[in-house]
């Protein structure tokens, strides 16, 4: 199969991009799990070692220069954060380790202290284990309800259902991902924020699968709380985000006690830092959130719009090329409404062998069910194969993959 | 052609030995591995403590599939002091294809099934 080079749509040479990152520069290697976890440029890298070398020793205490120089790279590492974000202040971004603990910190906290019983939090059947179990636990602790948007058969949301929920007029949150890491869907936003805040609800987005590949302005959104991942996105693991309107954090009680999350400490009860550091307790991880900021710049630095349209294409080209196998059924909207990651099925063929066979071939894919059980069993599934795309990859990728997955048909026959 | 799909394995795995159900049985055990859901399922006939028929049933990769067909040849006929005794890498000698550790609990899983259908023990081939 010939490619057709990469640049030809796009506004970014994303075969000169691919050598910023040094684990790529093998050419032999394929990567298609950047849904899982992005590939790091040398600028990320570079800026973490530049921290460990020359400015390193714990924030917030110390009176010596190089304390100084500590704390200063983890504020201006959050001011980047909040830059990218479009977040209104940096006392509205908390440093977590994951979307996963951010999920977690809105559940613990404003969750415990604001549901009741009846009340109704609506998530959605595509979501994230992550934005279901910690959700369960709250429910269980408060005797609030859990209600789920379902999808149809191009796995767009039904907004049906969030009217109905809605119309009860107990739906305190509605917690949703903005892109489906299984689907790929990107969801509606701005209508559920309307929609919800219309019935006094507030909105939570996980914004896992969004970050890493469209603009997000946070404070042009209205959303009240967003949650990403900076490993999906270019920086280190380790690195999250959690967005939260500045009254709803500040009326929040915090999550984790301990040093740094303190006003004044007595033998009996304390009182509390201002945002964020009320919900940072203990030495945050500096390095990983120096990364996260570094990787804000890069992907400013390449554009955001250029990144989508990169990345269209190739979703594009790729989903032309996939439905063009026998018997593959792609999971999911169309191009026009997707993004990130495309999740398939080869007739019977179980995605374990899928994937085993194309690492043969060097090209890297994930299979299972992406922590989406439930989504998979509304589908009628136990796992699917799931490539997914980022800034660094090619048509050429693309062709490896289709490649790959010819060999597969030919290894298990028909 | 391919490392791991070697024509043996993909034998195994189109034309399964030893598929199906036995009922009445004398033991029967179904597990799932949870990194990928695949779902196996062991039922033995015993004469004393001599595996005298072996079926097994369920859904998953081919590894798992196939590795478990040739355990059931494995077994038959064996004492289930002899299923005690057959570890981890005489299974994986069996099967003969280099596996790497997240394809390992594929292969092991039948056997994992088999030892809690045949004597209770509940955990992973390797662990015991």
């Amino acid at each position: 199969m010939s490619a057709i080079p990469s640049t030809a749509s796009t506004s970014f040479d994303a075969v000169a991009l691919r050598q910023q990152f040094p684990i790529l520069r093998d050419p032999s290697l394929v990567y298609l799990d950047s849904a899982a976890s992005s590939q790091k440029p040398e600028a990320v890298l570079q800026a973490m070692e530049q921290y460990y070398r020359h400015d390193y020793a714990n924030v917030h205490r110390g009176v010596y220069a190089l304390a100084e120089r500590s704390t200063e790279a983890y504020d201006e590492a959050r001011r980047r954060v909040a830059s990218f974000f479009g977040a209104g202040s940096t006392a509205e971004i908390v440093f977590v380790r994951n979307t996963t603990e951010a999920i977690n910190l809105v559940a613990r906290t404003w969750g415990a202290a604001n549901l009741k019983p009846g009340d109704i939090v609506v998530l959605s059947e595509m979501e994230h284990h992550s934005n279901l179990v910690p959700w369960q636990l709250v429910a269980a602790q408060t005797g609030a309800m859990l209600e789920f948007m379902s999808f149809d058969d191009d796995g767009l949301l039904r907004l049906k259902d969030l009217d109905r929920f809605l119309a009860t007029s107990r739906v305190r949150l509605v917690s949703v991902c903005h892109v489906s890491n299984m689907l790929g869907t990107v969801n509606p936003i701005e209508e559920i924020i309307a929609r919800a805040h219309n019935h006094g609800a507030l909105v939570m987005l996980d914004g896992a699968q969004a970050a890493p590949h469209v603009a997000v302005n946070l404070a042009a959104l209205g959303v009240d709380f967003y949650a990403a991942s900076g490993h999906k996105m270019c920086g280190p693991m380790g690195s999250g985000l959690l967005y939260g309107r500045r009254e709803l954090l500040e009326a929040m009680p915090p999550f984790l006690g301990g040093g740094d999350m303190i006003r004044v400490v007595g033998l009996r009860e304390s009182t509390w830092a201002d945002l964020p550091a009320k919900f940072e307790a203990g030495t945050p991880s500096v390095a990983d959130a120096v990364g996260f900021g570094a990787a804000c710049d890069y992907l400013a630095g390449l554009g955001m719009a250029n990144v989508a349209t990169h990345e269209h294409d190739l979703i594009e080209y790729a989903w032309g090329q996939l439905l063009e196998l026998p018997e593959l059924t792609a999971w999911g909207p169309p191009p026009e409404r997707r993004s990130g990651a495309i999740s398939f099925s080869m007739g019977g063929i179980h995605p374990h062998d899928i994937a085993s066979i194309l690492d043969e071939g060097g090209v890297c894919i994930r299979a299972g069910h992406h922590c989406t059980q439930p989504l998979h069993a509304h589908l009628g599934l136990d796992a699917t194969a799931r490539a997914s795309f980022y800034v660094y990859n090619t048509r050429d990728d693309v062709d490896r993959l289709i490649d790959g997955l010819r060999r597969v048909r030919s290894i298990f026959g028909n | 052609m391919s490392d791991l799909y070697r024509e043996y394995i993909l034998d195994h795995y189109r034309n399964p030995r030893n598929h199906g159900t036995l009922d009445p049985n004398d033991a029967t055990y179904e597990d799932t591995n949870p990194l990928c859901g695949d779902r196996i399922r062991i039922d033995l006939r015993l004469d004393g403590d001599r595996i005298v028929d072996i079926k097994f049933s369920g859904r998953g990769c081919a590894i798992s599939q196939a590795a478990t067909s040739m355990l059931t040849e494995m077994v038959e006929g064996k004492t289930i002091d002899e299923v005690k005794a057959i570890s981890k890498d005489d299974l994986l000698e069996e099967i003969g294809i280099p596996l790497s550790p997240a394809r390992i609990k594929c292969a092991l899983l039948g056997l994992k099934v088999l030892k809690a259908s045949a004597y209770g023990f509940h955990g992973w081939p390797g662990d015991e």
